[in-house]
């Protein structure tokens, strides 16, 4: 085991790691944050979709050991005091969510590409999700969340 | 308050009352469940596709580190005398043959379960699992249908001969005189292809046992909570009345997780024999083997026609896989479709044939459609060879051949309640602006540019609502198709709905509240919905075949009947006058010509009080009603599928989806585009992406998401959609079902646009998934 440090949704947690447990598995069962789903093992669908020092990253991919010292924010982190994050408001508006399951990882790499670039166009969008599947939406809701959300994020 | 401010809520897009949990990572999914002391299941599977067990040894497994027991099939199989149902025997020549959760005897495909392992963590069980040493002989194996059904083929059950499972007619009129006189035939050979349903969640159980009891409380990611229920006490002898079934927050369905599955049965049994808590969660590779899969069957179908192109008989001929397996209702699958493949067309004389065939792969069942996708691709794919046969129009030949008058007995002898399948054609053709895209088509043509455009259509109807009870008997289905609904009026105005059946995905809580504030003139935020577990909701028959809001929602319709008829009664003897003179609008019973009323919230308390009610009447007002439909559900439409294909690569661009839908009255716009939306996408993968491929040994060789190409934003366009609105005469709200009609509708339209750009090079058809490479090896003229 090994003993690691990070900053989880503002908090500093210290956990004991295995070294071969990667960060998807640290997030839900040593954090109890479930939030972040895990769909596939092939790091594929994205559905385990975390912002690591800002930026999107599958959390699949990423061995909890290597997440030492870094500032990870999952899904249930981003709704500030309460309210909603302008993403998951346009995802409600707009019905961009059907079993939720994809949604917070489709959530967090929306908000990574709007931190990057403030007004995509649909190709852009429908580029930058392509690591992100939903089988519920057919993505065209997805499309249009993201885009509700462009103009106030 | 005046009636007339009553603000009302069928009709309009309401955002759903389900997402903020969703949204804000506080799902209840089966894999956040945990507790202290819960042990964690893993399945050894076996990787041959057909292979004599001859030892399974778990003694190393047994030794690992953290590992508290593993059994083998022989160690379990007392615990299920009769193995997995199937609860579907379509005919009486049906082979059913043993189906247990652990094969003892053989394996049959890749991924049949041979021994399991638990231990304290789910790496530690995974870790041991590789321990369990199995010796196989292996055998001959056949994962194809057609050589599966051919001469010399290998048994997939020794006793079952030429792996034929079933054989199923249906015949009407006089079809062979038809084909005799027809002035055009023409026939279709289509490959559907095998899909795997790929729900995002994985599917999970968990059993608990209750130290004081020894009740088991199963958590499962099920559609189907009450079959559950039933079906654990069918296999392993549990009485009902000491299993708790909860059905959380489910990562989508599409059918296959509405199945009777070996897990649960592992995960049942093995937490009763160690007398703890045990969890299995389902690897998305594994679960790529172990999950059901949908279609992969083999379609041949012939019309014939008159000399105006009018359609007088269909004739149809299915080579179906079953798998390995019966699942629940695996034989019958290909036959939901069998009334169904002389689509929306007028034709007189109807013959199906269905031969079912066991092959060492995943057994198939339920996926999104059951049946009406396949029938609806080989009528439509035809209908526009029939077009090209007798040089109209590929709307024309449609246009001629709808059935116009309604109720319509259909050539399969079911009669259709209600439809306007011109309307929605002619709205399609407006959206899509026909003319000019035709007129883009013909530039691109003359002018030999790279990118050809195709145009596809699709005019379909289907039948869902699933089902008359009679029916369902006559067709030997082992259960009834009716759904149960409860409302109680709450005594300070909240409204229960207690619901047989249970959402994973579909926005019942948004939709059902819509339904019920209107009816007792409530808000819907006033409306609490109970649902997915059997000891709040008893009594249901779960979400499947777009049941839920034509069965369902019209149970639940019928409940605030009851509650408003009891209401009517207490609020004419509050206010001492007679029920005819009361007039009820928007929760409120009016007495007509004066200022007096009362309403179903303040009938609420004062049955609930029981201080002066009608003599005899029971205090309260709580109603259920359980709805037996007299019907199927008849939603149709028109699809239309734009596509580029780049003449160069093979690759097919869709460029443009326009979707006229009739799904009857609509409660939520919002909801029912989001669930047209998402059927779409599932169709246009079968046509285009998705594929399930076995190799020679019977490997599944897209076993996980990396090779199984489900689709992503990039490769979908966003959709235009329009409806139009023919409520349904058979139900009080005018509903149809949804669920199913993006999916039943697209994958024709999609593909007859990949063959009608490819027309002028002589190409009449394609394989699906229309890949670059078989679009590439067709315009090479290489047979595929």
């Amino acid at each position: 085991m090994r003993r690691i440090s990070l900053t989880v949704n503002g908090t500093r947690r210290e956990v004991e790691v295995e070294p071969r447990e990667l960060l998807v598995y640290v997030l839900r069962e040593r954090l109890g944050l479930t939030g972040t789903n895990v769909g596939c093992d092939t790091s594929s669908c994205g559905a385990c979709t975390v912002l690591v020092n800002g930026e999107s990253v599958k959390s699949c991919t990423v061995l909890g050991v290597q997440a030492d010292g870094l500032e990870i924010t999952t899904i249930e982190g981003l709704a500030a005091d309460g309210a909603l994050h302008p993403v998951q408001q346009a995802f409600h508006e707009q019905h961009a969510l059907q079993c939720g399951y994809c949604t917070p990882g489709m959530v967090m790499a929306a908000v990574s590409l709007l931190s990057e670039h403030p007004s995509p166009s649909e190709r852009e969008i429908r580029e930058a999700l392509e690591g992100n599947l939903c089988r519920c939406t057919g993505y065209h809701n997805i499309v249009k969340a993201v885009q509700a959300a462009a103009g106030v994020a | 308050m005046a009636t007339t401010e009553q603000e009302t809520f069928v009709g309009r897009a309401i955002p759903r009352r389900e997402d903020a949990r969703l949204l804000t990572g506080r799902g209840t999914y089966v894999d956040n469940y945990t507790a202290p002391g819960l042990l964690h299941l893993v399945v050894v599977r076996s990787p041959h596709a057909h292979a004599r067990i001859r030892k399974v040894d778990v003694s190393a497994a047994l030794a690992a580190d953290g590992v508290v027991a593993a059994y083998t099939g022989e160690d379990l199989k007392d615990a299920w005398p009769n193995g997995l149902p199937c609860i579907w025997p379509v005919s009486e020549d049906i082979k059913m043959p043993p189906h247990l959760p652990l094969a003892v005897d053989k394996a049959r495909f890749v991924g049949d379960g041979v021994a399991v392992v638990i231990a304290e963590s789910r790496a530690q069980a995974e870790d041991a699992a590789e321990l369990v040493a199995v010796d196989y002989e292996v055998l001959p194996a056949v994962t194809d249908v057609e050589q599966a059904a051919g001469p010399g083929a290998p048994l997939v059950h020794d006793d079952v001969p030429e792996n034929r499972c079933y054989t199923w007619s249906l015949s009407a009129g006089e079809v062979d005189k038809a084909f005799a006189e027809a002035k055009y035939t023409v026939r279709g050979r289509y490959r559907q292809q095998r899909l795997i349903p790929a729900a995002m969640e994985p599917r999970g159980v968990v059993c608990e046992i209750s130290p004081a009891t020894g009740d088991l409380t199963v958590i499962t990611a099920t559609q189907a909570p009450h079959i559950m229920r039933t079906a654990y006490t069918l296999v392993l002898g549990i009485p009902e009345a000491k299993t708790r079934v909860i059905a959380p927050d489910v990562g989508g369905g599409f059918g296959s997780k509405m199945d009777v599955y070996a897990e649960d049965m592992l995960v049942i049994t093995c937490a009763r024999r160690l007398n703890r808590s045990v969890k299995w969660i389902e690897g998305r590779s594994e679960g790529c083997l172990a999950t059901i899969h949908g279609r992969d069957l083999i379609q041949e179908i012939e019309l014939a026609a008159d000399e105006n192109g009018k359609v007088t008989a269909v004739r149809t001929h299915l080579t179906a896989a079953m798998g390995a397996y019966l699942q629940a209702v695996t034989p019958g699958i290909p036959l939901l479709g069998a009334w169904l493949y002389a689509g929306c067309y007028d034709a007189v004389a109807y013959d199906f044939h269905c031969t079912g065939i066991f092959t060492n792969t995943t057994p198939t069942d339920a996926y999104r459609g059951a049946g009406r996708p396949e029938a609806t691709y080989a009528i439509e794919r035809t209908m526009d060879k029939l077009a090209a046969a007798t040089g109209k129009d590929p709307v024309e030949i449609r246009r001629l051949n709808f059935i116009r008058e309604f109720p319509a007995t259909i050539a399969s002898g079911l009669e259709i309640d209600s439809g306007n399948y011109e309307a929605a054609l002619d709205r399609a053709l407006e959206v899509l602006d026909y003319e000019g895209v035709r007129a883009e088509q013909a530039a691109r043509r003359e002018s030999g540019a790279t990118r050809q455009l195709g145009i596809g259509f699709s005019t379909y109807v289907e039948m869902c609502g699933l089902a008359p009870s009679r029916i369902l008997g006559a067709l030997k289905f082992g259960g009834g198709g009716w759904e149960a609904m409860t409302v109680r009026c709450l005594p300070t105005g909240t409204v229960q709905i207690v619901s047989g059946t249970s959402p994973h995905g579909q926005g019942h809580a948004t939709t059902f509240s819509q339904i019920v504030a209107d009816r007792l003139g409530v808000s819907v935020d006033d409306v609490e919905f109970l649902h997915g577990d059997t000891a709040v909701s008893q009594l249901g028959l779960d979400t499947y075949g777009s049941r839920s809001l034509p069965v369902g929602g019209v149970a639940l319709w019928h409940a605030t009947e009851k509650i408003i008829g009891k209401a009517r009664k207490i609020a004419a003897h509050t206010l001492e006058v007679s029920e005819e003179d009361l007039e009820y609008s928007g929760g409120r019973f009016a007495v007509r010509g004066t200022d007096k009323g009362l309403t179903v919230k303040d009938a609420s308390f004062l049955a609930w009080a029981a201080h002066n009610l009608p003599e005899g009447m029971e205090p309260g007002l709580t109603a259920q009603h359980v709805y037996d439909p007299p019907n199927f559900s008849w939603p149709g439409g028109c699809h239309v599928a734009v596509v580029e294909v780049d003449t160069q690569t093979g690759a097919v661009f869709l460029d443009r989806y326009v979707a006229v839908d009739d799904v009857g009255t609509v409660i939520n716009p919002m909801i029912v585009e989001g669930q047209v939306h998402g059927g779409i996408a599932q169709g246009v993968a079968q046509a285009l992406f998705e594929e399930a491929v076995y190799d020679a040994d019977g490997n599944l060789v897209t076993g996980s998401l990396t090779n199984y190409l489900v689709p992503s934003a990039a490769e979908l366009p966003s959709y235009e959609l329009d409806r139009t609105e023919t409520p349904s005469p058979t139900n009080p709200l005018g509903v149809k079902g949804v669920g199913e009609t993006g999916t039943i509708a697209s994958t024709p339209a999609v593909v007859n646009a990949v063959v009608d750009a490819l027309s002028p090079y002589g190409i009449t058809d394609i394989d699906m998934p229309a890949s670059p490479e078989r679009v590439w090896q067709a315009l090479r003229g290489v047979a595929r």
